[in-house]
């Protein structure tokens, strides 16, 4: 079960041949993802990773029956692949691809809007469904399959936040990463209601970080609707205000989305906040416990 | 990456957007030149200097070097106008947004002055275009009260604040572009003027894909003409890859010298003013560690992303580049690594050190993830003073020893 992809998903990787897409798809495959096969414009036909090759994702939705799809194509193009998936029928797409040009992903958000799919990142590590599919680039052997989700911005604190709850004796059912970009497909909260959903989800770990509302929304829906706990975290409370700090979705521009206002916000709302990152598996545990 | 005011009018003029022309100039020849030619041609002697800094506030900035000197100021003669252009070229201008030490000045604008006398009455808007993160669209705001501190108005008086949200895909509808002029209160001649200003506007906010855009002030002369009198333009870095003459543009002047320095190696780095230095793969793990260094009772003296290939090269430049702040006390090396193997980090890291030779802080690296304990017992092994640890929680207790100590 948990959310998003399983072993059952059928996945494609949009960018297959490239350096990156063949990478990724290579760990993926050993990790167990069942990656049916792949989409290059101009390579149709042939073979890699000893997977077939088609030149556009229609053509692997009729002929793989792929109904998820990882995107590895390089910024300028990134947005189109994510309407050419959107518009061929995948149900849940996943765009790895960091850098792409706001005003492309304004236009894209828009145009998939019409279609019956799920976007998840750029700009972000991907999902894993611990021992059951990676969809990703994070680490597979870091997710133990266990009973915490986690919903991040970030990617090596997706990692972290893993880690600490696997060594707290919690395992992982599914982890989002849902990207650091302004503009991003599944926000916080829907990724959390995701989770909340979830019976194998039995906690939720939220990792946040300057920059935006999402928080402060998933924080307001967690206060009327959660039925599980929920440890949250945000990244840049030592950013200062008007500097981008990496992620091009990290930047304070006004009171409401410094790390301090958040973590009120979340703590009102009965989010048990964490102050440091070394203390999310442990403060997690102790909530299990109650 | 922010471009001058002399810049972004340039672009403005490709896309019809009325602006203040004028002429940048870097020295006092040219500047007295610049003006005799702008008072030939707009037959009025007066005329205006502006300094070419990315901070806000040069109207009410001054000179360090001549305290009386502001960052903006009218001239009406070549005497005077010389006058003006040696004290502002090569000295610094520090505004509110430039903090104490301010900017120096290596180019100036001479300006047409547009505050001539007409039929009309003369006025100053503001107006902004950006995205808005809540609805995912570019919003554009836009006020009647031009010429100040927006943030101010949109304070203690958010009700003369106007937003007009873009469809996606579209460009400006023409209603939209109306109700921007009738909510400005203008009528005839100026109205139609500000509906073509405003969708030659937005055409060019998408067309050069800006991150913000923002006239201020945007002036009615009191000939019903609309123009942009200043204007600040911050483009997107991600769609630079697309406007290579935009990105030729950048003046890393403006810049701090060891971000221009990081961003050559690839690492992103920000400079802070605390005393532990850090460098850590991922953003938001670096944030997460500068916090932790904080909670420990040390303070960030940077943010440093190595990005997902920490190997011996970048590694070295992080160690450099944090090093070149005397006020660094220690320095937390925080990597996890996933597809990077954590032995292959601290290979990197105990090269790097061999390189650099002295280095009399401390030095505390956490790695964790793939051969983490591999990794911990080649540093112990390597001699070196550097001590490490596994989990987190480790990393932050030696924080607090080496700040403490």
């Amino acid at each position: 079960m948990a959310v998003l992809v399983n072993k059952d998903s059928k996945v494609i990787v949009q960018g297959f041949t490239g350096t990156e897409g063949t990478f990724h798809a290579t760990q993926m495959i050993e990790y167990g993802t069942n990656v049916v096969g792949g989409v290059t414009p101009g390579k149709g036909g042939s073979e890699h990773l000893s997977r077939p090759v088609f030149n556009t994702v229609k053509e692997a939705v009729d002929k793989a029956g792929a109904d998820t799809s990882i995107i590895f194509v390089p910024p300028a193009f990134a947005a189109d692949a994510i309407m050419e998936a959107a518009t061929a029928g995948i149900k849940v797409i996943i765009c790895i691809t960091e850098g792409i040009p706001v005003q492309d992903m304004v236009k894209a958000r828009e145009y998939i809007k019409g279609f019956d799919c799920r976007l998840i990142g750029p700009n972000c590590p991907g999902v894993i469904t611990a021992e059951e599919a990676k969809v990703g680039i994070m680490p597979g052997f870091v997710f133990k399959k266990g009973k915490i989700g986690i919903v991040s911005k970030s990617g090596t604190l997706t990692y972290e936040a893993a880690d600490q709850a696997v060594k707290a004796g919690l395992g992982i059912s599914t982890a989002i990463g849902i990207g650091g970009d302004p503009i991003i497909g599944t926000t916080t909260r829907e990724a959390v209601e995701l989770l909340m959903n979830d019976p194998e989800t039995e906690g939720i770990i939220m990792i946040g970080e300057i920059g935006g509302n999402m928080e402060a929304e998933a924080a307001q829906w967690i206060r009327d609707n959660a039925t599980k706990p929920v440890v949250g975290f945000i990244a840049g409370q030592t950013a200062p205000p008007g500097r981008r700090m990496g992620h091009a979705g990290a930047i304070i521009g006004g009171a409401d989305d410094t790390a301090a206002a958040k973590m009120k916000i979340m703590g009102e709302c009965g989010i048990h906040v964490v102050a440091s990152p070394a203390d999310i598996g442990k403060t997690m545990a102790e909530v299990l416990k109650k | 990456m922010n471009l001058h005011e002399y810049q972004a009018k340039e672009l403005l003029k490709k896309y019809n957007v009325p602006t203040q022309e004028g002429l940048a100039v870097a020295t006092v020849e040219e500047a007295v030149a610049a003006y005799k030619d702008i008072a030939a041609a707009s037959g009025s002697k007066f005329a205006v200097v502006k300094a070419q800094i990315h901070a806000g506030g040069r109207g009410k900035g001054t000179m360090k070097e001549v305290p009386a000197q502001h960052g903006v100021q009218v001239v009406k003669s070549e005497e005077n106008i010389a006058e003006v252009a040696k004290n502002i070229l090569g000295n610094t201008l520090v505004t509110i947004q430039t903090g104490e030490a301010g900017k120096v000045v290596n180019k100036i604008y001479v300006a047409k002055d547009m505050y001539y006398d007409g039929p009309s009455e003369r006025q100053e808007f503001y107006l902004s275009i950006l995205l808005d993160r809540a609805t995912k669209q570019n919003v554009i705001m836009y006020s009647t009260e031009g010429g100040m501190d927006i943030e101010e108005v949109a304070h203690s008086t958010p009700e003369k604040i106007f937003k007009e949200w873009v469809k996606p895909g579209f460009p400006l509808a023409g209603f939209q572009a109306r109700n921007i002029a009738f909510n400005l209160g203008l009528t005839g001649e100026a109205n139609k003027n500000m509906v073509k200003f405003v969708t030659n506007l937005y055409n060019a906010y998408v067309g050069l894909d800006c991150a913000m855009l923002e006239i201020n002030p945007l002036f009615k002369a009191a000939d019903d003409q609309i123009l942009a009198v200043d204007c600040k333009m911050n483009l997107d870095d991600n769609a630079l890859i697309r406007h290579k003459d935009l990105a030729e543009l950048r003046d890393t002047t403006e810049e701090d010298p060891t971000e221009v320095e990081a961003g050559e190696y690839n690492l992103n780095y920000v400079k802070l003013d605390g005393n532990v230095g850090c460098m850590v793969n991922g953003a938001g793990l670096a944030m997460a560690t500068m916090d932790m260094i904080k909670l420990a009772g040390g303070e960030p003296a940077n943010f440093l992303d190595v990005g997902g290939t920490a190997n011996a090269t970048t590694v070295e430049a992080g160690f450099r580049i944090i090093m070149k702040d005397p006020n660094v006390k220690a320095i937390l090396i925080n990597i996890f690594g996933g597809i990077v193997r954590c032995d292959r980090v601290a290979a990197g890291v105990i090269e790097a050190y061999k390189n650099l030779g002295n280095i009399n802080i401390p030095i505390i690296v956490r790695l964790q993830g793939t051969n983490a304990e591999e990794a911990k017992k080649l540093i112990e092994a390597s001699g070196l003073q550097v001590q490490s640890a596994i989990l987190l929680s480790e990393a932050a207790e030696l924080v607090q020893k080496a700040v403490q100590g």
